[in-house]
């Protein structure tokens, strides 16, 4: 369904995609995960056409992109990052207006509208101006507004950002139906439970190249140990330097917290018990500690 | 157009602007006719009760046929300028039209014939005020509508440009201050420019405005228009430099 080789792209000096290939089939849910700046963005518009590579090659459903982007973005739904829903018009007006610009008649798009608001919920707000709309509603409406066109691709960049956890399952729930109906979705994200829910395999991306890509839970067998121990508190230090050195696989500071990835916890809880002044968290590894791992804890403004 | 476009799909810009206008339909209408009927009414009759003839017309005359083109200027610039950018900036609309199959070029082409269309509306406007106060002779004036819709293309083009550039509508008055006020007054809109000192006629008369009032002036009062093709061609050149100029500056913006 997308297939991208040695993708660059450069702005300026900076070059933000460094040599990126993949391959997305039908039905697949694909996520690029990154900090911010890894070059999330910056691929997802060169695979919609709307950026020009500096190198590479882009197929997106058997069309060569940017060459055929036009045809390409037909057959294609786009989520932007940014709500961009248009604000003079209603509910039910942005929906007809965007099919308008596939081409789609007016009886046409007059057709497909009741069902779009039926699958954003928004049935009762068709009228509405956008901005009575909540965050999770705009979302809602942006995500049925790219299913205007009946596409079989969709992609969505950070698709949940800014929403409340309720809103956020709502989302899930409406692209596990969109999957459920064989649509391939390629999404951004840098929230890890959100990737781990959705994709069938997940890509993490940093400075501009992949470095590691597979399903998720794969990713977490292969790159990290099962359970993690987070510990916190007075002496929490001390007890670092005896113990966690010594009885975990790989441990580390974040801040006053310490991370102790094992792979039997046993003899490291066991150490704990002697100090009733830490305070304890265990719990199974995740992509987000897989994340961490790659990309590293440094901040990336 | 077959120069600056290779499809039609500009249309969808214009039927969107359309529809947003549509929404105030009452409002604009009545704003476009009721502005140049005080300025026609207030300067018309107050001011060229003291005038003889001005350029061997009645001054009403003189200055509804000025007042056309400083109309389609006005209405098509302000469309473009702001309007436009929010679009483009504020209200990330443009962003949303390029996730359909449409391009850049789709784009600014429909904002650029929207302006125009707007423009020529409120030509349209001070012809049909014009009319029903008996300033208009002779069928010769519905030539005035292509020259409007060529007068606004010729505004819109440039203001897209300026739009293109802008970082935000601050930039917007500089550009009404130092180049749309200084052209009203010399481009024969209020007073003939043959009244300005040899340098500014100089000036005004390569200025894209003074094009436009010559060849309105004269079709609207069924007299001859002296170089009718020079001054056509003249706006046309404006209008393709614009749009052409306007379209690599936004795609260099949004890519």
């Amino acid at each position: 369904m997308l297939t991208v080789h040695g993708l660059h792209k450069k702005f300026g000096a900076l070059e933000v995609v460094r040599g990126v290939s993949f391959e997305v089939s039908a039905g697949e849910c694909y996520g690029l995960l990154g900090p911010n700046g890894a070059g999330k963005t910056t691929t997802l518009r060169c695979c919609l056409g709307l950026t020009a590579p500096d190198a590479g090659e882009i197929t997106l459903d058997s069309l060569p992109v940017p060459a055929r982007a036009r045809e390409a973005r037909a057959r294609v739904g786009v989520v932007p990052q940014f709500d961009n829903l248009d604000p003079d018009f209603t509910v039910r007006e942005n929906l007809a207006i965007f099919g308008r610009y596939f081409g789609l008649s007016r009886s046409e798009v007059a057709a497909r509208v009741p069902y779009l608001l039926d699958y954003a919920g928004l049935t009762d707000k068709a009228d509405a101006p956008i901005d009575a709309l909540s965050g999770g509603m705009k979302r809602r409406l942006t995500i049925a507004r790219a299913l205007v066109n009946d596409p079989r691709v969709l992609f969505l960049d950070e698709p949940t950002t800014g929403l409340d956890p309720q809103a956020r399952h709502v989302v899930w729930e409406r692209l596990k139906r969109l999957l459920g109906q064989g649509r391939t979705i390629i999404l951004t994200t840098h929230f890890m439970d959100e990737a781990q829910r959705l994709c069938d395999r997940v890509a993490i991306m940093d400075h501009g190249a992949f470095i590691a890509e597979a399903p998720p839970h794969a990713l977490i067998e292969r790159e990290i140990e099962p359970i993690v121990i987070e510990a916190y508190g007075d002496g929490i230090h001390a007890w670092f330097d005896t113990h966690a050195r010594r009885l975990a696989a790989r441990a580390e500071f974040s801040g006053d917290t310490a991370f102790c990835y094992c792979r039997d916890p046993e003899p490291l809880l066991a150490t704990l018990t002697d100090h009733p002044e830490l305070r304890v968290l265990r719990r199974a590894a995740n992509l987000e500690d897989v994340f961490l791992k790659l990309t590293g804890r440094d901040l990336r403004d | 157009m077959i120069c600056v476009t290779d499809s039609l799909r500009f249309r969808h810009v214009v039927y969107r602007n359309y529809r947003v206008w549509r929404k105030l339909l009452l409002a604009s209408i009545v704003g476009n006719l009721v502005d140049p009927l005080f300025w026609l009414v207030g300067l018309g009759f107050g001011l060229g009760s003291l005038l003889p003839t001005v350029g061997g017309m009645p001054y009403l005359e003189f200055l509804g046929s000025g007042m056309i083109c400083y109309g389609v200027m006005y209405s098509a610039s302000f469309e473009a300028l702001w309007s436009a950018f929010a679009r483009l900036k504020q209200q990330r609309t443009w962003e949303g039209i390029l996730h359909a199959p449409m391009t850049i070029t789709d784009i600014v082409v429909g904002e650029w014939v929207w302006a125009a269309l707007k423009g020529m509306l409120s030509g349209i406007a001070i012809l049909a005020v014009m009319t029903a106060l008996g300033l208009v002779h002779g069928f010769m004036a519905l030539w005035a509508l292509p020259v409007m819709l060529l007068t606004g293309l010729a505004f819109s083009g440039i203001a897209l440009v300026i739009t293109a550039l802008a970082k935000s509508y601050d930039h917007f008055v500089y550009y009404f201050t130092l180049f749309i006020t200084p052209m009203m007054l010399v481009s024969g809109v209020f007073f003939p420019t043959a009244q300005l000192p040899r340098a500014v006629q100089l000036v005004a008369q390569v200025l894209p405005l003074s094009h436009a009032t010559r060849l309105a002036r004269g079709l609207v009062l069924g007299r001859p228009v002296e170089n009718a093709a020079l001054h056509v061609a003249a706006l046309a050149l404006v209008a393709l430099l614009g749009v052409i100029l306007a379209r690599k500056l936004v795609a260099r913006r949004l890519r």
